[in-house]
């Protein structure tokens, strides 16, 4: 079997920094492990600028920030990029199976990084009365299919939570010229960054309801309309206070989740309310030589706070290898 | 006048108060750093987004090519503007930054593109 010294999955920013500072560290046989055709993660859908200013010290795009990686990344001979590489099963000893078009491969790693990002909550993990139309769509979901595949899923869109994934698309949706009725709200503030409220929602007169929820869905094929209500403290429903909204879409952006199935597979302990490793320190796992890094160890809010505990993983993978101080 | 508004330069979001007198600002309070002076003027008198959005890409392994306007536009021509980049179709290589449109609605605004696409 072929064994690596380093293995990173995952090719967005958080498996990016953390394989370039393992390489700075010392580490010279590392392969890089990504399921897309392309690296740059989920940064390659958002478009939107605000990337890079704690870290850069200037403001970028998503695609711009991961660029400033995909290019210092692909300047190091030494780290071996095998895209289109989907990862499907991982072990106590950290022996890992990935398909990639066509062909099954099977490599052992000294020491494994995973840096697999998070995936969004679903409708159904926030519990919508209602049918199953066509035209529900997770916010980032939305966001892949404007910004990458240059489709537009809705004209006249209702967004269910006010992260700043949903607060983005209520922009992009109104920029691209459908109609945003309400973001609603059920908590009293946003979870998203205030900023985002006044650029995405405010500039375009966009309804933000606090306190509220979506009651039910309706339509048979496509989503034809919403029963929003308001809710009291203890998110019960306030008598007379429902009505409804038309729309043919409806976006959920009510969260995020790491996506840790394959070190769960390889025996990591999971915390099973947050999807996070069970951990003291950051990175770390409960296998030794195991690290976890960006969206897939805690949902970060910002990606420089993901490069930052990112190289992080990567000195810590270093030192496991023996490496010392960095060069 | 006193305005409430918050700052968007960066993800802290400082509230700011800022007061008006005849249209202009005279004082803003409440800024964490420099930025939000600037912020505070520019939003009372000529507000400015940056533009982001995407360009159709033809016979390129991607289908859009994200783009945005090198410098801030008026707030209220950003759905203008989007009529324009609407037109544009790209078959060309392109690298970050390099010039998709020049001149944008004449505002003097270049619209670079955001990603490195190969052929």
């Amino acid at each position: 079997m072929i064994e690596r010294d380093l293995v990173v999955v995952g090719g967005g920013p958080a498996g990016m920094a953390a394989a370039i500072e393992a390489y700075k560290c010392g580490v010279k046989d590392i392969l890089l492990l990504e399921r897309d055709q392309f690296l740059g993660g989920i940064l390659s859908q958002c478009i939107h600028t605000g990337f890079g200013i704690e870290y850069y010290k200037e403001v970028l795009t998503g695609p711009e920030y991961a660029d400033r990686f995909i290019k210092r990344i692909r300047e190091i001979p030494d780290i071996e990029i095998s895209l289109k590489s989907f990862v499907v099963s991982l072990t106590g000893d950290k022996v890992l199976t990935y398909l990639k078009p066509g062909v099954m491969h099977t490599v052992k790693a000294k020491t494994l990084i995973m840096a697999t990002g998070c995936r969004e909550k679903t409708r159904e993990m926030v519990h919508i009365a209602g049918t199953r139309p066509a035209g529900i769509f997770s916010a980032g979901l939305a966001q892949k299919l404007v910004n990458i595949e240059g489709l537009l899923p809705g004209k006249e869109v209702v967004i269910v939570g006010s992260g700043d994934i949903g607060l983005i698309m209520a922009r992009r949706f109104t920029l691209e010229g459908a109609r945003v009725k309400a973001v609603v709200e059920i908590q009293k503030e946003s979870r998203g960054l205030k900023r985002n409220i006044v650029q995405c929602l405010e500039d375009f007169d966009i309804p933000l309801y606090f306190k509220h929820k979506i009651l039910k869905i309706y339509g048979k094929d496509r989503v034809e309309k919403v029963d929003i209500v308001e809710v009291d403290n203890d998110f019960n429903e306030v008598p007379g206070s429902k009505r409804e909204v038309t729309c043919d879409t409806l976006l959920v952006s009510v969260g995020l989740i790491p996506e840790n199935e394959l070190i769960e597979m390889a025996g990591v302990e999971i915390n099973k309310k947050t999807n996070s490793p069970i951990s003291e320190e950051v990175n770390k796992t409960s296998i030794p030589g195991l690290f976890v890094c960006g969206n897939s160890f805690k949902v970060y809010d910002i990606v420089d706070k993901v490069t930052h505990d990112s190289l992080g993983a990567g000195r810590l993978a270093a030192e496991y290898l023996g490496f010392g101080e960095k060069k | 006048m006193i305005k409430n508004i918050t700052c968007i330069e960066c993800p802290v979001g400082c509230s700011l108060k800022v007061d008006i007198e005849n249209c202009r600002v005279v004082k803003v309070e409440g800024h964490k750093c420099p930025k939000g002076e600037k912020y505070a003027v520019s939003e009372i008198e000529s507000p400015v987004r940056v533009l982001a959005s995407t360009v159709l890409a033809q016979g390129l392994p991607v289908k859009m090519i994200p783009v945005k306007t090198d410098a801030p536009i008026p707030k209220e021509r950003m759905l203008e503007a989007m009529h324009e980049i609407k037109k544009i179709r790209v078959d060309k290589p392109v690298d970050v930054g390099e010039v998709i449109k020049d001149d944008l609605l004449g505002l003097g605004v270049r619209l670079l593109a955001t990603r490195n696409v190969r052929a």
